[in-house]
């Protein structure tokens, strides 16, 4: 039996008479790649929100790497990486500077600081661009350096809302093994996506529908279970009977 | 220590490169503090008047002559009639009408008493009000000066005169300037802490990044510090060139210690950035936080005294005085440059702004979550 790094039951988050995340239950193993599906608007970065404990749940039980997402929100901060829908680096600093200034807000060591950074660049071959303003780079370079700004304090799980969106497919591809090589390394990828290409990747996927989730397996399983040849059609079967999503 | 370290070199690292704010906190101290002392002098000079002289006399001259000699008039025309007059009036070209009445001189001389009339345009209430003083102060001196005249070698005097002499202490001059300019800075330096630092949380806000640091272990209080930190320095930075200014343009040397000037800024700066943190929790986008920062200092400015005497407030508005750092500020600055007040005499004031601060700070980080 695998180790288990986030446990969710019933977890569920009102805003108003709103209910965003209806009583959802799952476990992801350590290591795995688990992919979180859903329309615009059904609950996939609320959920996401509470794991990181940016969010307090209104109900349900859930715990991230062994921490309590009610009470203990810092100790889960200390031990996750989190790359939001929004590009979060500082566009107005270089490249070396947010690396550095991550790297040192998460408590590394002058040397862990300065291997870091050297290792993330030769990996990312960002060697011309350490002095350019991270504003200035292409999307889908911004969107890799946030990645390994994100894995810079080595975290157990990363959590990724939409890393790929508005990417171009060779930056995707090679974005999808940035997240293999980290997965390899032990640690657990959660993300979230449009892309149906990328859900093939995952591990296991759960698709949300109005906050609930509505299946959750191995791909090929979903495929079976459903009786179709791509998850665009498990997820289209799915997400179309949603209430409130606008397919 | 090493996160506030970081985040120190993060936040200053973007100011310098941010031109806009560069230029705020260098130019705006010393383009204000040149123009605004000139734009609020409360001296009302240039009243335009115009008399309707129906006398033409030797008397009538010389009432005059003594008002256009004043300095505070701008003689703009002799209209034939009141009514021709009013029309000036309407036209916006004069602000007083004098009108002196036919036989002016014969029935001063032979009744030993004559009226004259004094109209004033009253839509610029400050104008009107002094000019019309103004006026009426000339010819109670013009009186005067004409009954001396004829009172031959009187034994006594029969009119019983209390003359009053005023001295003008701390500003003998009644120099506007030395009046205004401790007060523009302390403005200043409220803009630098109260506006600035909420336009830049709520930046992070807006980009994003906030989201990033909530998702960090960061502390709290490191995130905070942090922030205020660097706008602190900033105000203290336009503290010191608005000094600067007022000494090299005005010539203004602070009568007390220097250094009070700069304990009390050190603490009045913490309580206006609390304010301004404080919107900055409130608000979502740099234009919520700009028209909530505004409507305060707006607020804060108008009932500060800077412009207006406090004391002539009505009561409910003192009370809201009690309450505004502004109001402190600019006290204790006059305090210190105009009086030379020591530590004693403006500890009360600090004690105030460090209270208001305490509480602005602490509603303020109770506010700022991490976690929603």
């Amino acid at each position: 039996m695998a180790e288990q790094v986030i446990k969710v039951e019933r977890l569920t988050k009102r805003f108003g008479d709103f209910t965003a995340v209806d009583e959802i239950s799952f476990e992801v193993n350590k290591g795995e790649i688990f992919g979180f599906l859903g329309a615009n608007g059904a609950g996939k970065t609320t959920a996401m929100r509470m794991l990181c404990g940016l969010s307090i749940p209104t109900s349900g039980a859930a715990s991230v790497v062994g921490f309590d997402v009610y009470e203990q929100t810092e100790d889960i901060k200390k031990n996750i990486g989190y790359m939001s829908q929004r590009f979060s680096l500082y566009e107005d600093l270089t490249v070396i500077e947010n690396i550095k200034f991550y790297a040192g807000i998460y408590g590394l060591t002058k040397k862990q600081i300065k291997q870091k950074s050297e290792e993330l660049i030769d990996r990312l071959g960002l060697h011309s661009e350490t002095k350019k303003l991270v504003g200035a780079l292409p999307l889908g370079w911004k969107q890799k350096l946030a990645f390994s700004v994100a894995l810079v304090h080595e975290p157990k799980i990363i959590f990724l809302d939409e890393p790929t969106g508005g990417v171009d497919p060779v930056t995707r591809r090679q974005f999808w093994e940035m997240i293999y090589e980290v997965s390899a390394k032990g640690v657990t990828v959660f993300v979230t996506t449009h892309y149906m290409d990328e859900a093939e990747y995952c591990n296991r996927v759960s698709i949300m529908v109005d906050g609930r989730i509505e299946a959750l397996d191995a791909p090929r399983k979903l495929k079976e279970k459903f009786n179709v040849s791509s998850m665009d059609d498990v997820f289209y079967l799915l997400a179309r009977g949603a209430k409130k999503a606008a397919i | 220590m090493r996160t506030i370290r970081f985040l120190l070199q993060k936040e200053f690292r973007q100011i310098l490169r941010n031109k806009t704010i560069l230029a705020v906190v260098v130019m705006v101290p010393i383009v204000q503090l040149i123009i605004l002392p000139l734009a609020a002098d409360y001296e009302v000079k240039n009243v335009s008047l115009c008399i309707v002289d129906n006398d033409h006399s030797t008397y009538s001259q010389k009432l005059i002559a003594k008002i256009t000699a004043s300095g505070y008039f701008k003689l703009v025309d002799f209209p034939e009639s009141y009514r021709d007059g009013l029309k000036l009036i309407e036209s916006d070209k004069a602000d007083v009408i004098l009108s002196i009445p036919s036989n002016f001189e014969r029935n001063l001389i032979r009744d030993d008493t004559q009226e004259l009339f004094v109209s004033v345009n009253a839509i610029n209430g400050v104008k009107a009000n002094l000019g019309g003083a103004y006026v009426l102060g000339i010819i109670r001196e013009f009186n005067s000066v004409i009954r001396t005249e004829w009172i031959q070698a009187p034994r006594f005097s029969n009119i019983p005169v209390i003359d009053i002499a005023i001295t003008n202490w701390y500003n003998p001059y009644m120099n506007y300037k030395i009046f205004m300019v401790p007060g523009i800075l302390a403005v200043l330096v409220t803009m630098m802490g109260g506006y600035v630092s909420a336009l830049n949380i709520v930046k992070e806000k807006e980009l994003g990044t906030i989201e990033q640091m909530n998702v960090s272990p960061i502390r709290k209080h490191h995130f905070i510090l942090g922030k205020l930190i660097p706008f602190w320095i900033l105000g203290m930075i336009v503290l010191t060139i608005g000094l600067t200014v007022g000494f090299l343009i005005y010539g203004i040397v602070p009568e007390g210690k220097i250094g009070l000037i700069y304990l009390f800024a050190a603490v009045y700066l913490v309580s206006v950035l609390g304010l301004g943190f404080l919107v900055s929790t409130y608000s979502e986008t740099q234009q919520q936080a700009m028209f909530l920062s505004f409507f305060f200092i707006m607020i804060f400015i108008m009932l500060s005294g800077l412009f207006t005497s406090i004391d002539s407030m009505p009561q409910w508005t003192k009370v809201i005085t009690w309450f505004n750092p502004v109001t402190y500020f600019i006290q204790v600055m006059r305090m210190i440059v105009l009086k030379g007040s020591g530590f004693m005499d403006i500890l009360p004031h600090l004690l105030k702004v460090a209270g208001i601060g305490l509480v602005l700070n602490i509603w303020a980080i109770r506010n700022y979550k991490k976690t929603s």
